[in-house]
């Protein structure tokens, strides 16, 4: 065998392994399944145990290795223990949560925790209609572990449980209470003597103002382009109401190209229009967006309430980031100028198939907790569902602004969740028009003419389960 | 002798093919399987469905868009990286001329060798996030240099009009530095006598890489277009690094469509299988069909 010999069986060897490494469904549907015979740790409910924690039941947590780090997990994990000292808890942390638990899926044996999150998140639309999720009705149910005389429902803010629930059925535990909204620095505003415009008309003068005085007023994650859907929409639910929501959620017909999202369309194009976006802002990145308006490049930028403790290692000193709901479009508006996206994020949940299903439960009372959900806030900088959690932690001032902002909006406050429900309607979908559309290479009727073909295609796909949630 | 020969297979080859058959041939075995079932991943749950998910993939624009892109890179790809591979290799190699001494490289060869080799040493993620820096709109590399003499830059990863190039222009960088290295030992392979006789005839730079060079190096360089072939046809890591197939899906390609469709935006793990099987065959006709069409007669040296 010479050289020339083996360099062709070689590129042979190359071009069998390189589909090789495509053909990822490596792990059979047949191999696993359901294993009836693997035992399930149950305990005897009482009221000291109201889940039925078998008491020395060892506990597989496995946490999104994102910007929350996983002290805050450990911390969890110690209260846990600390109730059952018996119990041995298995703690990994990772960012690829998709490829690293979907062979544990199907074999059966999946980890009794999930913090399903991140990039690599599992697609929830998925997991629900295979039945791979526990219900968590029981844990609502339960007795708080620290708050006395109320259940675990009691303690959660309005919508906590709205935004993990499909068809009805709580399945998902969002963690965190995020808003969504525009943010500025408070220093820059106070230093040039802006001040946050409440309508529409008010906030292009600005923007106006603002590009005079050479810096870009607005920039946003290019590569993310969806980041921008979130003003947008929330424009539109501001004009037209709550419904606006309901009906892109539920994929009703033409909810895209609603009267309510046509107004919003317009009105955000004027700041493509008029160029009122930081140049090269298509081609930026989220950390690299977030970072060119740290540094003051841009007065503005759409995020949600995690972005300070995500900028936390490039926010110069005294920047004071402030988040504000978007601009009202006029007096019209069925919600006042203060209302803002709020909502439960940061996913955990439960597998059907966990041994230590009780355990899991448990596990979400002690994060429920109100010594739990402190620790988190003081740990990573971000809200809870607990309701009045916060009480006597000192919070940085993004994210008391953030509670102000939450606190103003009160019952005013909206959501919407076709995220949770259609991962790729927003992820592949809007996100690819919103690119087009904040980039100006097209208008507000194609853009939502792109958007509502996204959202019909995902209603005529078949293989997809489709979800309602009431108005 | 011949007692000792079973053994020695037994011994060397049998684990190899064993662990072959295990870990490459049984998942694509599987794989054909799961194409025909609408199975979701996450259960054990699968339903035979036939060839439903191959029609689906048939009337799915993205995946054709994928293809299609695909298609693109298969013919530059290859193409650039081996002309460029071979030039460089060719000055390497013999590009100086020293009068009677004959055929030598060009000055600081080993210099530029080594910096060609350079991208080969790295991580391919490092080359994605290394040349998304350099592409950075505001202050990488390319716009600075652009802004400096006075032009305007475009958005590069931004820009459904530019992206794709840019991402082609990194799989081509990152590649040429092997191929250097590949056709420069082909080439120190053939008789020094040979230049020596063409340089006495007078022939060009350009024609001694044509006539002479090129043609003793041909089953090296078919080699070279079946690895490329099989790259372009995958170009995955690279592109769900740098763009994850944006902006609207304008750097798209068939095994970002692939896996987005079992691990990213929806768990359909029958039909990301579906597309699976589909790249496999094309994976295979591009391959065959290129060892076919360069198929031409050896030259061997006496």
């Amino acid at each position: 065998m010479n050289r020339r010999d083996i360099l062709r069986r070689s590129a042979a060897a190359g071009l069998l392994a390189t589909p090789a490494a495509g053909l990822l469904s490596g792990c059979a549907t047949s191999g696993g399944g359901d294993k009836n015979d693997a035992e399930t740790y149950q305990g005897t409910k009482s009221a000291q145990n109201p889940l039925g924690v078998k008491e020395d039941a060892p506990l597989e947590v496995v946490i999104f290795g994102g910007g929350f780090g996983e002290e805050y997990a450990k911390a969890h994990e110690a209260m846990y223990t600390e109730k059952y000292p018996k119990a041995k808890i298995k703690h990994s942390s990772t960012q690829e949560i998709s490829k690293t638990l979907q062979p544990r899926f199907v074999d059966g044996t999946p980890p009794d925790v999930v913090n399903n999150s991140g990039s690599s998140q599992i697609d929830f639309n998925g997991l629900v209609s295979q039945n791979a999720l526990a219900g968590l009705d029981e844990l609502l149910a339960a007795p708080s572990l620290d708050i006395p005389g109320k259940t675990v429902k009691d303690t959660l803010l309005p919508g906590a449980v709205e935004v993990g629930s499909y068809d009805g059925k709580f399945l998902v535990l969002n963690y965190t209470y995020t808003a969504y909204g525009i943010w500025h620095s408070a220093k820059l505003f106070a230093d040039r003597g802006w001040s946050y415009a409440k309508t529409w008309d008010e906030h292009i003068a600005l923007c106006k103002q603002i590009k005079a005085a050479g810096i870009a007023p607005w920039t946003y994650a290019g590569l993310h382009p969806r980041y921008m859907s979130w003003p947008l929409i929330s424009t539109a639910i501001k004009f037209g109401g709550p419904s606006v929501a309901t009906a892109i959620d539920n994929l009703e017909p033409n909810a895209w190209k609603s009267d309510s999202m046509r107004a919003a369309a317009d009105a955000w194009h004027q700041i493509v229009k008029d160029k009122y976006i930081l140049e090269g802002s298509p081609g930026l990145d989220h950390k690299q967006s977030q970072t060119a308006w740290c540094q003051g490049k841009a007065a503005f930028i759409s995020c949600g309430s995690w972005l300070e403790s995500e900028q936390k290692d490039v926010t110069p000193a005294g920047f004071n980031m402030t988040i504000a709901p978007t601009p009202s479009l006029g007096s019209g508006d069925k919600l006042p100028f203060e209302a803002i996206r709020g909502t439960a994020g940061e996913p955990f949940m439960v597998p059907a198939k966990a041994r230590n299903v009780a355990g899991g439960l448990e596990y979400f009372r002690t994060m429920l907790s109100k010594k739990g959900a402190q620790d988190f806030t003081k740990k990573v900088a971000s809200l809870t569902v607990v309701a009045g959690a916060t009480e006597g932690v000192e919070l940085p001032y993004g994210l008391s602004t953030v509670v102000k902002a939450l606190d103003a909006s009160g019952a005013n406050g909206f959501n919407w969740v076709y995220n949770s429900f259609y991962r790729k309607l927003e992820r592949n979908l809007v996100d690819a028009a919103c690119g087009e559309f904040f980039s100006g290479r097209i208008g507000p009727a194609e853009f939502l003419e792109q958007c509502q073909k996204g959202a019909d295609s995902i209603a005529q796909d078949s293989s997809i389960k489709k979800y309602k949630r009431a108005a | 002798m011949k007692h000792g020969k079973w053994p020695l297979i037994v011994t060397f080859l049998v684990p190899p093919v064993l662990l072959y058959v295990f870990f490459v041939v049984s998942p694509y075995l599987q794989a054909f399987q799961i194409s025909t079932t609408d199975w979701l991943g996450y259960s054990a749950d699968a339903n035979p469905v036939g060839l439903a998910n191959f029609k689906t993939l048939w009337h799915d624009d993205y995946v054709w868009n994928a293809l299609k892109n695909n298609a693109i890179l298969l013919g530059l790809v290859p193409v650039l990286t081996i002309v460029l591979g071979l030039f460089f290799a060719t000055m390497l190699a013999m590009g100086g001329r020293k009068g009677s001494a004959g055929v030598t490289g060009v000055r600081g060869g080993a210099l530029y060798r080594t910096v060609y080799f350079f991208p080969q040493v790295l991580s391919v993620v490092i080359i994605a996030l290394l040349w998304k820096e350099v592409y950075h709109p505001n202050k990488g590399l390319l716009t600075t240099a652009l802004h400096g003499l006075g032009l305007p830059a475009p958005t590069w990863l931004g820009d459904p009009a530019t992206a794709f190039w840019c991402v082609l222009a990194v799989m081509v960088w990152s590649n040429v530095g092997f191929y250097v290295v590949l056709f420069g030992a082909a080439m120190s392979a053939v008789p020094k006598e040979i230049y020596e006789a063409v340089l006495l005839d007078g022939a060009s730079r350009f024609t001694t890489l044509r006539r002479v060079t090129l043609p003793l190096l041909w089953d090296t360089v078919q080699v070279a277009w079946v690895y490329l072939a099989i790259f372009a046809l995958d170009g995955f890591i690279l592109v769900q690094l740098m763009t994850n197939g944006g902006p609207n899906f304008s750097t798209d390609v068939i095994g970002v469509r692939m896996y987005d469709t079992a691990f990213g935006s929806e768990t359909k793990f029958g039909y990301a299988s579906a597309i699976g099987v589909v790249m496999f065959f094309l994976t295979l006709s591009v391959a065959v069909l290129s060892l076919r069409v360069g198929r031409r007669e050896r030259i061997e040296y006496s």
